[in-house]
């Protein structure tokens, strides 16, 4: 590894960029969510003659999915602030990020579906 | 190759079992797996977008056109997220054991796919606007 020919400053520099590159990251990510939610939002209100009942609940589920990924990315941005060497993500986290996407894209499937 | 998916699914839900093979990789090189994952997190759910958004301003389409082009969007944009958590606990265990990272055909794969349904998209606007 480089780490013992660099200088100091250097290697602290180093350090601090990849668990804030990280922290970012799942910063972008969560406001690619919420765009998709606000996009299902809009199908809501656009639509001339108003939406059934079960595509409103639709996308309200999906709005708590999204709250979902903003509490695990929360905490994961947390445990990535917390000093030099950050621990590995959970595969709990992982998991539950993405298994609350597929959840989001089944009740897209929903919105899409009722007439 | 059944037994194989069934073992990677497996591998997702034990972490202590990736963690007890091989050597802890430089925390760097996890932060990159992880912003790897993360990208194709977005990439799924920009596919989602797309899905709901066919659905939302193709309204020239007929019903049954918009909803498969949909349908297949939302599926693809599963799939993603789906294919994220796989490559990030492979790529894990890759780095642990010192082994190549997993080779994929996936993004090729998608890519070829995202032709395919623009292609099809292009096609249906076009005739929906010639049919009148």
């Amino acid at each position: 590894m480089a780490e013992a020919a660099a200088p100091g400053v250097d290697e602290a520099r180093e350090r601090g960029a990849q668990p804030e590159r990280t922290r970012l990251a799942w910063r972008r990510t969560t406001l690619t969510f919420a765009l998709v939610v606000v996009l299902a939002v809009r199908d809501l209100v656009v639509t001339e003659d108003g939406r059934s009942g079960t595509a409103v609940i639709a996308v309200a589920l999906g709005a708590l999915a999204w709250v979902a990924f903003l509490v695990l990315a929360h905490r994961r941005i947390r445990a990535l602030a917390s000093g030099e060497r950050p621990p590995v993500a959970t595969g709990a986290t992982m998991l539950g990020a993405a298994g609350v996407i597929v959840v989001a894209s089944a009740f897209g499937l929903v919105l899409t579906t009722e007439a | 190759m059944m037994r194989q998916a069934w073992g990677a699914v497996r591998l997702w839900f034990s972490p202590r079992r990736v963690r007890a093979e091989g050597a802890t990789p430089d925390y760097r090189f996890s932060l990159a797996n992880e912003r790897t994952f993360l990208a194709w997190l977005r990439t799924a759910l920009a596919l989602v977008a797309g899905g709901i958004a066919v659905d939302q301003f193709l309204t020239d389409l007929r019903w049954g056109v918009r909803t498969t082009i949909a349908l297949l969007l939302l599926v693809a944009g599963a799939l993603c997220a789906i294919r994220a958590v796989n490559h990030w606990v492979m790529s894990e265990r890759a780095m642990r054991r010192g082994e190549d990272l997993p080779q994929s055909r996936f993004p090729a794969a998608l890519a070829v796919c995202t032709v395919v349904a623009s292609v099809i998209v292009i096609v249906a606007v076009l005739l929906g606007q010639a049919g009148g």
